[in-house]
């Protein structure tokens, strides 16, 4: 049985199904995350003092670096494909998998220094909260690179039987892939400057 | 949503641009760290820079600026949750802000 409007707007909506589905499940994605910023500012406005300059602000701000580049680079892949180019929209959806997994080794180094000191999660409430907020973020990271391999490795062969879907399911993957951008893009200042 | 070939090398280019200026905000919010600006206006200043950088990763890499109603109604719906998400708790502990807990 094929399943309808995945390419086609639906009549009602005007969107393919696999667009709601998407902006449906950010929806909740914003609720999760709005959960622990919410725990944050209740633990932080809680708190007699709050410590500052315990995280690295340079590797805080590569990282900010790296998921803007890889935003880009996920949105030109969209384009490309769009453009029908299919060599140059897979290369792009590489690169942002390797930016992401950049990310995660210099996250590893992060934590990899902290948990050396000692500084885990039980040290303090700002690292339970550092480490609950950051862990959560690089699960998505991780996420996003399985879902772009599988774009970029066998979900491939999607392209020669059907360009126009393959291409949303790019598109799908950037909106989650630029929604994790946004998460960092708020947690780089809350974690690291303030 | 473009599928004009023109208007979507077009797009590129605009991609580029704002990703640049991604970079940009975020060298200006290092080096506004920097200053040592008193907390309360360091977060203001923070969380101002950080709302103007999302709102352009959601606008043009979301292409949130032209999209459907539908969208926009699950995401009005979203924000309206959000808010009270992050007001609910802190108005249950509004009266004990800045005392120390008893055990």
């Amino acid at each position: 049985m094929e399943i309808p409007y995945t390419v086609e707007p639906r009549p009602d909506t005007g969107l393919a199904n696999g667009k709601l589905g998407i902006w449906l499940f950010l929806a909740s994605e914003v609720m999760l995350f709005g959960a622990l910023f919410s725990t944050y500012i209740l633990l932080r406005v809680g708190a007699i003092e709050w410590p500052h300059g315990e995280l690295s602000v340079k590797l805080g701000a590569i990282n900010t670096v790296i998921l803007i580049c890889s935003s880009v680079t996920m949105v030109v892949a969209w384009a490309k494909l769009k453009l029908n180019d299919f060599a140059k929209g897979r290369l792009y959806v590489l690169v942002t998998v390797v930016l992401a997994a950049v990310f995660l080794v210099n996250k590893y180094f992060e934590y990899a220094e902290h948990l050396a000191k000692g500084e885990g999660p039980w040290h303090s409430t700002f690292f339970a909260i550092y480490f609950t907020l950051t862990g959560l973020h690089g699960l998505h990271i991780v996420g996003g690179i399985v879902v772009m391999l599988y774009l970029a490795g066998p979900g491939a062969g999607m392209w020669k039987s059907n360009p126009e879907q393959y291409a949303n399911r790019v598109e799908y993957t950037g909106l989650y892939w630029h929604f994790v951008d946004l998460v960092w893009i708020f947690l780089f200042p809350v974690l690291y400057l303030l | 949503m473009h599928s004009d070939p023109e208007a979507i090398r077009k797009s590129i280019r605009s991609y580029g641009i704002v990703g640049g200026l991604l970079l940009v905000f975020t060298a200006i919010t290092v080096a506004v760290n920097r200053i040592h600006l008193a907390v309360p206006l360091a977060i203001t200043v923070a969380l101002i820079i950080a709302g103007m950088k999302g709102t352009m990763v959601a606008s043009i890499f979301m292409h949130l600026s032209h999209e459907k109603k539908w969208i926009y109604g699950a995401l009005l719906l979203t924000v309206v949750f959000f808010i009270v998400l992050l007001f609910l708790p802190l108005a249950a502990v509004s009266d004990t802000i800045g005392t120390p807990i008893q055990h």
